[in-house]
């Protein structure tokens, strides 16, 4: 029957145990139509995408500009990656704008942050798509050149965080990494 | 040249053969494409699995096998085989046998398939040169702004084109059948299901057209930059609708297969064909998984899309869930099989490598693809999956041991029914499956771990970064083991295939030697629970099983991102 | 037979691959692409004060 055509009346609504079925895919749909809506207005963790267009040269300027009013020292690598011999350490006023550079091969600049304030980061990339990916909360989000992605953050937990790149970048994607410190 | 006035394959002068084992009628035209499409197929698939050979070999640092420059280059060659070229092409043979032999119809044109087969192989084969020559490691998804040679833009669209050329062919094929009545009443759900897979296959192509053809003009340095955000929303409608199209076609596989092993029916034609629908109308939405965590497409777009229109589509495919084991479930008890709930699971013609293959194909699809594609798929949770190794852990077990391990089980009858060849080393060949589906599931448990403790997808190297404990080498070690499983599991099921058709026992004249099929016991009656709604017990709990995994694995996820920074 | 006059609408759809053909593109291409590339044709510039 699968493969010959149906010349005798097929069409009947369902019943029995496909029925009870129907019924709990159908409620278990609808329990996760809700979840993420709910998640949006009550979770705590959203991605919703906040961007604004920009020329990278323009968000280069202004994240130097970023790291001239904000330093508050240097981070020096302390592994054999190439990329990570030395980073400007800024710091973001408390419920302030921070700026990150995703670049070939490195994330710039190194920030500090506090715990349990609000920043506003403002992730682009110079040359080409970059994964801002932190770890070990393994928090990930997608960077792109000419656009300003906005991530309104709140650090929970103190310690030393690597943002990995996994988007592929080029030769040396695997090694582009970045610091965030949360005192 | 004119067309025959019916296209009917009972018509005088019509080139077709009656099949020896099935009854039913083979149009020789839509023959010949079934296997030049099938053979050129696996061919890919080799060429894919040997990349993914060595991809494994690799992210298993212990080995670390090819250096970076080649891993991503092989990386990218394996993305392009399995997931376009192998899977396109075997798509395209199931549609030349979905719209003639059940329906009793002739192939349209032969000569738009021959332009459909020489368009995707000159495709095919150019994009493959052009990343070898080490002139696109730009991974599958080639974003912008990364730039690779003109040939790989061109050899992809020379891939779509060609395609949408096979699906016109299939349109062409339903409407002449139909107007020219080969058939009468509805068509059999094998054809609705594959109907659905062109249609869907319709939508992905013309994105495939429009992202590709001014990308193509960019690399030629004739056109600007199309814009990067731009480029993954279009791409994406060509990237992941063409999953779908493999959805489709798997499921239509399974109603096949389990028809043809068991006798099972869709228990309820118009609950399956609505599902069908359901895929058509809303599956194509979830594109927009990729984009959960991009800048610019807002929550309300990510939500609604990503939602499969408040999962319409994921209904469909747990109403697949239910109705094709229930319809295994029937076919075996009217044969008699009624011990208890699972009495009949254990009669199952398990050394039945179509069988095994689809059984495993649904089980590892549903319960480790299906969870964990809707999981990941939520667009909070993405933030604690996006391109880490937890999504080619959800891919794997969708696409590879879903649809791939399907489209192998069908190649157990394909040969011969179609080739006319029965198979050799006939006892490799009830393994190979086990052990493909057993190597693609360990695979993608590395992944899945590796990923949840944010080791990245498409990275040479872990060591780099400094940040990554023995445990993530562990389930490295566990991905790396499981690929050199599948590995064989795939090189074998070539070589059977390719063996087969060089060395197998010729069919004519007489029925495929049979893969074992559950004989009808004492008091069996075809037909006899056609009006029997509770006869499917074994599957009524199977399905409440998985709703119960289902649940916990998503509220886990849940809580697990609930414990990250808060971030909007 | 199914060519009673009284088939059920929504047979009359799943008997339909045209209309189906018809409606798989325009509804996936509309909430999915149109609404996609309208959200990125809408994004602002950045202000970068």
């Amino acid at each position: 029957m699968s493969l010959k055509p149906l010349t005798s009346p097929w069409f009947h609504a369902p019943a029995g145990y496909e029925k009870i079925w129907l019924g709990c895919a159908i409620l278990w749909c609808f329990v996760m139509s809700l979840m993420m809506p709910y998640w949006h207005f009550r979770g705590k963790q959203n991605s919703t995408g906040e961007a604004y267009t920009v020329i990278p040269a323009d968000f280069l300027a202004r994240t130097e500009k970023f790291v001239a009013a904000n330093r508050v020292g240097t981070f020096k690598g302390t592994t054999a990656n190439p990329f990570m011999g030395e980073l400007p350490l800024v710091e973001p006023p408390a419920g302030g704008d921070a700026y990150l550079i995703g670049r070939m091969w490195q994330w710039y600049p190194a920030l500090r942050l506090r715990m349990g304030e609000t920043y506003r980061l403002h992730l682009s990339a110079l040359d080409l798509q970059h994964g801002f990916s932190l770890q070990p909360l393994n928090m990930n989000f997608h960077v792109l050149p000419g656009y300003d992605h906005v991530l309104t953050i709140t650090p929970t937990s103190k310690g030393e965080f690597t943002i990995v790149c996994n988007e592929f970048c080029g030769a040396g994607h695997h090694a582009m990494s970045g610091k965030i410190f949360v005192e | 040249m004119s067309h025959s006035s019916s296209h009917n394959l009972a018509a005088p002068g019509t080139p077709g053969r009656v099949c020896g084992t099935t009854g039913l009628g083979i149009c020789l035209d839509a023959q010949k494409f079934i296997k030049l499409n099938a053979v050129v197929g696996i061919v890919f698939l080799l060429l894919g699995g040997i990349a993914a050979l060595l991809l494994a070999l690799t992210r298993w640092q212990t080995v670390h096998l090819l250096p970076a420059d080649w891993f991503y280059r092989i990386l990218t060659f394996h993305g392009i085989n399995m997931l376009i070229l192998w899977i396109l092409f075997f798509e395209v043979a199931i549609l030349y046998f979905a719209c003639t032999t059940p329906l009793n119809a002739r192939l349209f044109s032969k000569k738009v398939a021959w332009v459909s087969f020489a368009l995707m192989l000159t495709g095919g084969v150019m994009v493959d040169y052009i990343i070898i020559a080490g002139k696109a490691d730009v991974m599958m998804t080639s974003y912008l702004p990364l730039l690779a040679h003109p040939l790989f833009y061109l050899g992809i669209i020379l891939v779509a084109v060609g395609t949408l050329v096979g699906v016109f062919n299939y349109f062409a094929t339903l409407y002449v059948a139909k107007r020219d009545q080969s058939y009468t009443g509805s068509v059999p759900i094998v054809t609705f299901g594959a109907t659905a897979a062109a249609i869907i296959a319709v939508v992905t192509l013309l994105h495939g057209a429009v992202v590709m053809i001014p990308t193509f003009t960019y690399s030629m340095g004739w056109t600007p930059q199309p814009d990067p955000a731009w480029y993954r929303l279009i791409w994406w409608g060509l990237g992941h609708q063409s999953q779908q199209v493999n959805v489709c076609a798997m499921v239509s596989v399974w109603y096949l297969l389990s028809h043809i092993v068991v006798g099972a029916r869709p228990i309820n034609e118009a609950v399956c064909r609505t599902a069908f629908v359901l895929y058509i109308l809303f599956i194509n939405l979830a594109s927009a998984h990729h984009l959960l965590v991009d800048p610019g497409v807002g929550a309300t777009w990510k939500i609604w899309n990503t939602s499969y229109a408040m999962y319409l589509a994921v209904l469909a495919s747990m109403i697949h869930g239910f109705t094709v084991p229930a319809g295994i479930e029937i076919g075996m008890r009217e044969r008699g099989y009624t011990n208890g709930i699972f009495g009949w699971v254990v009669a199952l013609p398990w050394r039945n490598p179509a069988f095994s293959a689809t059984v495993l194909s649904l089980l590892i699809f549903g319960f480790l693809g299906g969870i964990t594609g809707v999981t990941l798929g939520t667009q909070q949770i993405n933030i604690i999956a996006h391109n880490t190794l937890r999504i080619p852990g959800h891919f794997h077990v969708t696409v590879v041991g879903g649809t791939t391990l399907a489209f192998m089980g069908l190649a157990y009858y394909v040969i011969p029914l179609i080739f006319q060849r029965d198979f050799i080393c006939r006892g490799v060949a009830r393994v190979q499956p086990w052990l493909f589906g057993f190597g693609i599931t360990m695979l993608a448990f590395g992944m899945s771990f590796a990923g949840s403790m944010g080791v990245s997808r498409r990275s040479w190297d872990i060591e780099a970064q400094g940040v990554y404990g023995p445990a993530a080498h562990l389930w490295l070690g566990v991905l790396g083991i499981g690929g050199v499983l599948a590995f064989f599991g795939l090189l074998i099921f070539a070589l059977l295939c390719v063996g087969t058709l060089f060395f197998g026992a010729k069919i004519k004249d007489r029925a495929m030697t049979d893969w074992g099929t559950p004989p009808a016991l004492a008091g069996s009656k075809a037909g006899s629970l056609a009006h029997d709604h509770y006869a499917t017990k074994g599957t009524m709990v199977l399905t409440l099983v998985f709703l119960a995994c289902f649940a916990v694995y998503y509220f886990a996820n849940w809580k697990a991102l609930a414990d990250v920074w808060p971030v909007r | 037979m199914n060519n009673e006059p009284n088939k059920h609408p929504w047979q009359k759809i799943l008997d339909n691959p045209w209309l189906l053909l018809v409606l798989g593109v325009i509804i996936p291409v509309l909430s999915y692409t149109v609404w996609g590339w309208i959200e990125l044709v809408l994004i602002k510039p950045a202000l970068l004060p």
